[in-house]
């Protein structure tokens, strides 16, 4: 530990000069900004997680951020949204009104919710419990020794330490939500974690920090979103990690459709027992840029492990998928599908890597990634890999890009149906079946109506 | 199979790791050989040797200038102990007889060596109707079929020959496909390399027969840097074959080749390669390195059909791309590309359109066996003003055992909105399933295996053409033997 405080005072010095010359680049804030949130009390130093955060700044001081010349970042390139002067520290809680945000919710049904505005914690907006399982803070999970015990397990044990923008989020872990699902228990409803930023602080960079272990046996569906509520520049870096026991059910869905002043890097690792089913479904509708690391990392036999996505963007947007599922151990499946629509001048990355160790007998890994180009201008980058070292499995992966089926369209029109309504029908179809995965009713319904939305048509039909 | 124990794809296996490398018997020819290592008064002395003008050597030197500043690329998934580029000999050379009239004088010796190639150069002449170009050692030492193909004007001879006597053609053509500064072994070719193939089809011929060249390293502590240019004129059409060999032995040879293809107005080249370098032996040891740069241009309506069956070298980097530049272009790509033992092979194409209803088909089959590596890498991109661009990609692979690996690197990039893409992949091994169903139907294992490795590779095995059939059947066989019939 004397050797690492040794280096980051190193870099202070450093860091002064800099600071001297007035010309702060993101990275350089960032590090001089960890020196006095790292004083800042707010973890015990002698802790685990504070001997992670410091290791993670090292190795993020090192890497920097990634540039178009690393492979996974090929098709993606941070510039245009690390040239802001993000504000990483927003001062105090900023208030909201329920009845601004209540469309963010999904309002129809009974559920847990944690919301940060900000990036702190909004317990007027919030409702968490201690009863049956602990759906609370990050914050306030580790100033309790019961909690802290399973923190100093879990933490940062399956995120990427040699990743880039993970390393960063580590090394300013503060808050996000903590859950924690005992054995045996099937959380009774919903669970959805909300965070708004509010521009009040001017261009703000979020770095949430979740972790969420689910106990054997036990079942949980988690709804998360990040939404911008201003105009000004909001940068999100968040890391969630998932620990999933043995029979666990976990099923996690991502809503992404935020404003074209937002950016979104999101970072979900997945690490699994043995016959325990963890669904991962992302509905990338908007955003300047979304960036999603996905991995899922296998320790035991007959997991199921589910990847759905479907991506509607247009403008120049650019959403970028990259995953990742990691066959360790035989019998096991693995199940990828997403859909893509691209309109106008957007961008979308598919980067699907499924990994078959060895010993990983009898897998069955299934990857499938379709297209479709609406308008000149809209580009699709896909690079679906397979890296096979067993023999006794079955891989495939299918990637398609295309139009929509001229004749389809022809019948539609030949009965009657406005061609515009008659193209949203028939991408509707397109998308359906990942739209099936979605296990609540109300957000499959807000799914549907996002869709509905994105394509410019009332669909005129609830599911 | 004399004993009618059951046969599985154990015995396959086993069959295919024990498999000798027919070819890696050495030939004593008298050659002469530069001593090693590679700087500027090498290439100037390899210019020299090669009687070339001076702008030949000074295209040279500009190759072997930017070649100092590259870096080997290390992007694949290749692992391998990096060449050393200064303990190569740059050029060797069977040593020089006065020139032949005919076939019956050459030299007794290397006859011998094409008759244990199976190309007995008098036989294949008379039977095969193949125009054939030898290169030993990266020197062409023998050409048939020089008159019958002069009558129609169509060019054929060592790429050495070409400068001197077609300048105009070489120095039009020569880099514009693969430029000088393209990669690091397309720079370390165009510096060092001492012959290679020429072929020129004027407008509106067809070739009356298949064109083919045999490659063979013979000497040790040498590399094969050969340089192939082809020109298709408009309207043009030929077949062009390849095929390589090299010694048994325990170090790693470096074999570093540029192909071209230019394929102008409604012209078109199928090219075809058998690879079969030696693979190293069973403990990987020795074999060739195989770092192949291959591209070709299709004008308007113009197609290339790039086929390979890869069974050999130790190391295969190579991806025969198409630049479809001419609208209604055709590219096509067909591989077959069987590693074994400690073999690595990292091998696919690049298709790119940029002509407008421009159509490529991409057919890949790996067949890993043993401890080896076998991955596909390939390309598509449509630009943003190809429209209507078409492709289609398969890449399969088998797996027989669990040490090896197979592997699928597609990058697929679309710009324009019109274009329809297809890309799948599957890897399996020979399923329990797939066999007990033939079983059922009174088809022993051994020849279900066999029905099913060939049901695998005959998409493209179908794609070779007759004439080079019976030898890629040969050399498949090396791989393959044992789960036919």
């Amino acid at each position: 530990m004397n050797l690492k405080v040794l280096n980051i005072n190193k870099f202070r010095t450093r860091n002064a000069k800099h600071e001297t010359q007035n010309s702060m680049e993101l990275k350089d804030k960032l590090i001089s900004s960890y020196l006095a949130f790292e004083n800042s009390g707010f973890i015990d130093t002698d802790s685990k997680v504070h001997a992670e955060r410091n290791l993670a700044f090292l190795q993020f001081e090192k890497l920097g951020f990634p540039t178009k010349k690393e492979e996974d970042w090929k098709y993606t390139s941070l510039k245009p949204i690390l040239n802001k002067d993000y504000n990483l520290f927003p001062d105090a809680e900023n208030d909201i009104e329920l009845k601004d945000v209540k469309r963010y919710f999904i309002h129809e049904i009974d559920s847990y919710k944690v919301v940060f505005v900000d990036g702190v914690y909004s317990s007027f907006l919030s409702e968490t419990t201690h009863e049956g399982c602990d759906i609370c803070l990050f914050s306030s999970a580790i100033k309790k020794p019961k909690y802290k015990m399973v923190i100093d397990h879990y933490f940062n044990t399956i995120a990427e330490k040699d990743e880039n923008l993970t390393a960063l989020n580590t090394a300013f872990t503060k808050e996000g939500v903590y859950i924690n699902i005992p054995k045996n228990t099937i959380v009774p409803k919903p669970i959805q974690v909300l965070h708004f930023s509010t521009g009040n602080n001017n261009d703000v960079l979020l770095q949430p920090r979740n972790l969420i272990v689910v106990g054997e046996n036990s079942h949980v569906q988690i709804i998360e979103r990040h939404q911008s509520l201003s105009e000004n520049a909001t940068l999100t870096n968040v890391v969630t990690e998932i620990f999933a026991a043995k029979r666990a059910i976990v099923d996690y869905y991502k809503i992404q459709n935020d404003l074209q002043t937002a950016s979104l890097i999101d970072s979900t690792y997945v690490s699994q027992k043995q016959n325990s089913i963890v669904s991962i479904n992302t509905y990338a509708f908007g955003g300047k840029l979304t960036r999603n690391n996905l991995k899922f990392y296998h320790n035991g036999t007959h997991i199921t492990s589910n990847l759905n996505g479907i991506t509607i963007i247009g403008d120049k947007q650019h959403v970028d998928h990259n995953t990742l599922v990691d066959h360790k151990t035989p019998d096991c499946e693995s199940h990828q599908n997403y859909k893509g629509i691209y309109a106008e001048k957007s961008t979308g990355v598919f980067n699907g890597k499924v990994m078959v160790h060895k010993e990983a007998q009898k897998t069955n890994a299934f990857q499938q990634n379709n297209n479709i180009l609406l308008h000149d201008g809209a580009t699709i980058n896909a690079k679906p890999q397979l890296k096979i070292y067993a023999d006794d499995v079955k891989c495939s992966h299918g990637c398609t890009i295309g139009q929509l089926d001229e004749e389809a369209l022809f019948y539609l029109r030949s009965r009657g149906i406005p061609k515009q309504e008659a193209t949203a029908l028939l991408l509707y179809a397109f998308s359906n079946d990942v739209l099936n995965h979605i296990k609540i009713p109300a957000l499959k319904n807000r799914i549907t109506k996002l869709i509905a939305l994105k394509l410019g048509v009332n669909l005129g039909f609830d599911l | 199979m004399s004993t009618k124990t059951k046969y599985t794809e154990e015995h396959l296996k086993k069959e295919l790791e024990t498999q000798e490398y027919e070819y890696g018997f050495y030939t004593d020819i008298e050659s002469e050989k530069f001593a090693v290592g590679l700087n500027e008064d090498v290439v100037r002395a390899i210019s020299k040797k090669k009687e070339e003008p001076e702008w030949m050597t000074e295209w040279r030197l500009k190759a072997f200038r930017a070649w100092q500043k590259m870096e080997e690329p290390n992007w694949a998934n290749v692992k391998y102990t990096k060449p050393k580029f200064q303990d190569i000999s740059y050029f060797s050379a069977p040593k020089k007889k006065p020139k032949l009239d005919s076939l019956d004088e050459v030299d007794p010796e290397l006859l011998k060596t094409f008759e244990k190639l199976g190309i007995s150069i008098g036989e294949q002449k008379r039977l095969s109707n193949v125009a054939m170009d030898i290169v030993v050692d990266s020197v062409s030492v023998a050409t048939t079929f020089k008159k019958t193909l002069n009558e129609r004007g169509i060019i054929f001879c060592p790429i050495s020959e070409a400068i001197k006597e077609h300048p105009e053609l070489v120095k039009k053509y020569i880099g514009s496909i693969v430029p000088t500064t393209d990669n690091f072994y397309a720079a370390l070719n165009s510096a060092v390399f001492s012959d290679g193939s020429f072929c020129y089809i004027p407008k509106g011929v067809k070739c009356p027969m298949e064109l083919s060249t045999y490659f063979r390293i013979n000497e040790s502590g040498t590399g094969q840097f050969e340089r192939t240019l082809l020109i298709a004129d408009e309207g043009s059409f030929v077949s062009y074959l390849e095929g390589c060999t090299a010694p048994q032995r325990d170090e790693n040879q470096l074999h570093a080749a540029v192909v071209e293809l230019i394929v102008l107005k409604d012209a078109e080249i199928k090219y075809s390669t058998v690879q079969n370098w030696y693979p190293g032996g069973k403990d990987g040891k020795g074999g060739v390195y195989n770092f192949v740069t291959k591209r070709a241009l299709c004008e308007t309506n113009a197609k290339v059909s790039w086929t390979q069956v890869e069974t050999g070298s130790a190391i295969t980097w190579k991806y025969p791309s198409c630049i479809l530049k001419g609208d209604n272009s055709v590219g096509e790509f067909y591989s077959i590309a069987v590693t074994n033992n400690y073999q690595q092979a990292d091998t696919g194409t690049k298709m790119i359109h940029i002509g407008k209803n421009t159509k490529s088909t991409i057919i890949s089959k790996g067949i890993s066996a043993g401890k080896s590596q076998n991955s596909y890498r390939g390309l598509v991109q449509i630009n943003a003003r190809a429209e209507n661009a078409r492709n289609f990609s398969q890449c399969d692979s088998l797996l027989m055992g669990n040490e090896c690996g197979a592997h699928t690197f597609p990058y697929i990039e679309v710009k324009n909105k019109s274009a329809q893409i297809e890309h799948e992949a599957t890897t399996s091994k020979i399923g329990e399933d797939q066999l007990f169903y033939c079983n059922q139907r009174g088809i022993d294992t051994e020849k279900a295996i066999a029905l099913i490795v060939n049901g695998f590779s005959k998409d493209v095995l179908n794609k070779l053409p007759m004439e080079f059939a019976v030898e890629a059947q040969k050399l498949l066989e090396i791989s393959l033997e044992g789960s036919v019939g």
